[in-house]
């Protein structure tokens, strides 16, 4: 089995995020990145198809060279081999799929998998687009799946409820939390990682197709209101939530 | 200069930058493996730290086993014996990160310490073939035995005695080990008994050897989830080929091994002393009082401060000190006798160096528990809170692995040791510094260096050093063993000195790679710490003077002593402040 992962990186969930001075980028000095959490589920589900199946486990990724760390950890964890396709400009989603199609196109793919979104800009497009633009299946949000021959079934996450999909391979499969537990690496996998070089291609994606006008911080909180500390503090409660919060 | 660096060597010259090692030299594998140990920690240990401290069957015996799974005992085995052998770093990177996990630490510098090297470093070929592979995928668990009721820091005084059997096919052992650590669940036991009751000698003994039985878990103040129990020997009966090392030489075995706990020790209490830190600082944060948070408190903000200091200075010394053994031992692998000969070289050319860690290690983390209830408060004092686990394991430290006080002495006595050899030139430099004691100091041009202030006080101290333990050389001669106070005294001015240059060599590197506005917090750091090491050095040097000498002698030591301590105190409540809200702002540990 021919086997894709797509990694982003991401902002390390515990930085403190800060916009920078041009107000449209946030400013890097200080943030750690790591392996987008859904990736790392992307990451495992490819190598428990591969350990299934048989195969390899190829992963790409796009960006500046600091991907690399992010490939790395990809590989620690036992994916064969990795593409970076490379540039040093900010992309959107979209351009990232035509990219990443691109490369794709000729490579044979029987299975695609991607995080369900990444924890940064959470657009949670890129699987779709990547699907449409190699004319292949796709499934989202996954969190349970099969695999036999070339049939797909896939448990996926819908508002208050499940959906089971079948489809059939070639697919591309976004995962959600739930449908594993990501491994670590091993201290073996990760210095064998270091042998396994990333194949480098420029990236052909093009210009994105959104542009970010502004980013900002969240309004601070305002203070909260305590209305009392036992039950006489009820009505008031209840008039507050019902006429200033307008919750219930 | 020559490219290596000796033991010791600290205190008599200044060493270059590209010669100190620190965590921002750390590659790409030393960052993935800190992760690792990080992750492993809190996915696999944290979450049953109360199942463990309460002993529960199987519950640690079986996460060492994950750990094994996970590569994180092979660290320091080589490839041919199923290891890594990555180098000592990587080593101490495992250690530090495995800090937090409790008890968990301490098994695991036990096993994969002084439980797996004695073999890897002192066994014959088919000693390592058998039993190193095991311990490195954690199949095999493995302890140390080297204490007894009655011989504790007097290790040599064991009285557990072994004797070949009548037919020469075997050694019988008798004799009870006490205080073993990871005797519960251990399958190997490296054993230390006399030889007919008179050559110390190392066997490996295993769990199920004919004779070997365990004595009830310890009832313990901390580290309550860590095995530790008496190891019997009655007519404990082992194949002829067990000794490990020759016979008589147990003791090599034995110190040489030390080092490598003790800078193991040193590593893990760093780890555990910056997550206290960071727990802390968070409750700083969050507890409110008079309506503010208690971290907006100068009284909290001043051991905040300090714990980021000493924890910085800590880090500093340990990874100086892990890149001086990589130097020392790069390229030689234990897998030959001369490549294991070679590197224990390596790890006793810097046995000062361990002691310092070792004891630096540990009272940083005291100081850190300490002052990390009192941030807590009452909460503090509650088992319910993060505070109460760390404070009761955190005492072991100064105790185990040689007291801090044999450790202390254990300083001085080895640079003396070294100078007699001719391994360390202390002569020529004490002369000098005599000889500035009868001239009078002349004014000294500024240099405009960021640290001069800083540079000249440390200096010194390596005068104060010379000045100290040269007089009580001369005086006492071999005899300077017996005071002990004095001993102390240096050893903790070389303490100083070891953790002045450290963190002062590191900030300067980090200036020149990350520029002078982002490291302003480090020289803040490392002003305070200078200021109160100059003012530890100057009261450690009064007391050694004045309890060695009298009269005009005594006059011009402490003359001397002035002018080497000679400082300008510095803003340390500002330098404080800054430090605390950089650690309240990121809601943790950050220098
Ligand atoms: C939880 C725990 C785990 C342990 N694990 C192991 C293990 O795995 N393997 C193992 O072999 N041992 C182990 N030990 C033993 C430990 O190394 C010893 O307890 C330690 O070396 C001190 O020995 P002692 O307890 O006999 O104290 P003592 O040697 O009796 O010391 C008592 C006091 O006297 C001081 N003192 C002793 N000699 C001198 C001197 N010459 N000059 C000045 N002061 C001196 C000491 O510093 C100390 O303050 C463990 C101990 C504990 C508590």
């Amino acid at each position: 089995m021919n086997i894709f992962v797509c990694v982003s990186q991401v902002p390390d969930t515990a930085t403190r995020i800060k916009p920078a001075a041009d107000g449209k980028s946030i400013d890097r000095t200080d943030v750690n990145y790591i392996l987008n959490p859904y990736d790392e589920i992307a990451v495992e589900q490819a190598l428990r198809v591969k350990e299934a199946a048989g195969g390899e486990v190829c992963v790409i990724s796009a960006g500046d060279d600091s991907v690399l760390n992010t490939i790395r950890k990809a590989l620690a964890m036992g994916a064969d081999k990795a593409v970076h396709l490379k540039t040093d400009a900010d992309f959107d989603g979209f351009a990232a799929a035509r990219a990443v199609a691109a490369y794709l196109k000729t490579a044979n793919a029987d299975l695609i998998f991607t995080g369900k979104e990444s924890v940064d800009s959470n657009s949670g497009q890129f699987s779709t687009f990547l699907a449409a633009l190699l004319g292949i299946n796709v499934v989202n949000i996954v969190v349970k799946l099969e695999i036999s021959g070339t049939q797909v079934k896939a448990e996926r996450e819908i508002e208050g409820g499940k959906e089971l999909v079948e489809t059939t391979l070639p697919a591309v499969i976004s995962c959600q939390k739930g449908l594993n537990e990501p491994r670590l690496p091993t201290l073996k996998g990760i210095m064998a990682s270091k042998t396994k070089k990333p194949e480098e291609i420029a990236f052909s994606g093009g210009p994105s197709s959104t542009v970010i006008t502004e980013l900002s911080k969240p309004p601070a909180k305002p203070a909260g209101k305590i209305v009392g500390s036992d039950v006489t503090a009820v009505p008031a409660l209840v008039e507050l939530l019902h006429n200033e919060a307008k919750v219930i | 200069m020559a490219e290596t660096v000796k033991g010791g060597e600290f205190l008599i010259s200044e060493t270059p930058g590209n010669l100190v090692f620190t965590p921002e030299d750390f590659t790409e594998e030393h960052k993935m493996i800190a992760e690792l140990t990080r992750n492993f920690v809190d996915q696999e240990v944290v979450p049953h730290l109360d199942d463990i401290d309460k002993l529960k069957e199987g519950l640690l015996a079986g996460i060492m086993k994950k750990a094994g799974e996970q590569g994180l005992l092979s660290v320091a085995v080589p490839e041919e014996y199923g290891g890594m052998e990555v180098d000592k770093t990587t080593s101490i990177i495992v250690a530090e990160n495995s800090g937090k996990g409790a008890s968990f630490a301490v098994s695991l510098g036990a096993h994969t310490g002084i439980g797996t090297l004695p073999i890897l470093y002192f066994g014959t070929g088919e000693q390592k073939q058998t039993y190193i592979p095991k311990l490195a995928s954690g199949e095999w668990l493995g302890a140390y035995a080297l204490t007894e009721a009655g011989s504790g820091s007097d290790a040599l005084g064991a009285r557990s005695r072994a004797e070949k059997s009548a037919d020469g096919k075997s050694w019988i052992l008798n004799g009870e080990k006490m205080w073993i650590t990871n005797a519960g669940f251990a399958d190997v036991f490296i054993v230390f008994a006399k030889v007919d009751g008179e050559q110390f000698t190392g066997f490996i003994v295993e769990r199920t050897d004919p004779g070997v039985s365990l004595g009830a878990e310890e009832k313990k103040m901390g580290i309550k989830g860590s095995s530790t129990r008496v190891v019997k020997m009655d007519n404990c009966t082992i194949p002829a080929d067990r000794v490990l090392g020759e016979i008589g030489k147990g003791h090599k075995i034995a110190f040489n091994i030390l080092n490598v706990g003790r800078f193991k020790l040193g590593a893990s209490t760093i780890g555990a002393s910056k997550y206290v830190q960071s727990e802390a600082v968070k409750y700083a944060n969050e507890r409110k009082q008079f309506g503010v948070p208690i971290g907006t408190f100068g009284a909290m903000q001043h051991k905040l401060a300090e714990m980021a200091i000493r924890n910085y200075v800590g880090e500093s010394m340990l990874y100086r000190t892990a890149g001086l053994l990589d130097l020392a031992t790069a390229g030689k692998k234990a897998t030959t006798p001369e490549g294991a000969e070679a590197v224990l070289k390596g790890i006793e050319e810097f046995a000062v160096e361990c002691s310092i860690l070792k004891i630096a290690g540990s009272e940083i983390l005291d100081y850190v528990v300490d002052e990390g209830v009192q941030v807590l408060g009452g909460y503090g004092f509650s088992a319910e809170y993060p505070m109460d686990r760390p404070y009761r394991d955190s005492r072991i430290n100064r105790i185990f692995e040689g007291t801090n006080e044999i450790n202390r002495l254990l300083i001085p006595g080895m640079l003396l040791k070294r100078a007699m050899k001719g391994q360390l030139n202390l002569m020529g430099p004490a002369m000098a510094v005599q000889g500035e004691l009868m001239s009078i100091g002349g004014l000294e041009e500024g240099t405009g260096d960021l640290f001069e202030a800083e540079k000249k006080a440390l200096a010194n101290a390596k005068k104060v050093f010379l000045m100290v333990a040269g007089y009580g050389v001369q005086k006492y001669m071999d005899k300077i063993a017996d005071e002990q106070e004095i001993m102390m005294n240096v050893a903790d001015i070389v303490i100083d000195i070891f953790g002045m240059e450290s963190a002062l060599i590191r900030t300067e590197k980090r200036i020149k790679k990350e520029g002078q506005a982002a490291c302003s917090h480090l020289v803040d750091a490392v002003t305070v710490f200078v200021n109160d090491a100059v003012d530890r050095i100057s009261s450690n040097g009064k007391n050694a003077i004045a309890s060695m000498s009298e009269g005009d002698e005594m006059k011009m030591l402490l003359s001397g002593l002035k002018r080497f301590t000679r400082w300008t105190p510095v803003n340390t409540r500002d330098a404080r402040r800054r430090i605390a809200l950089r650690q309240l702002e990121s809601g943790g540990y950050n220098m």
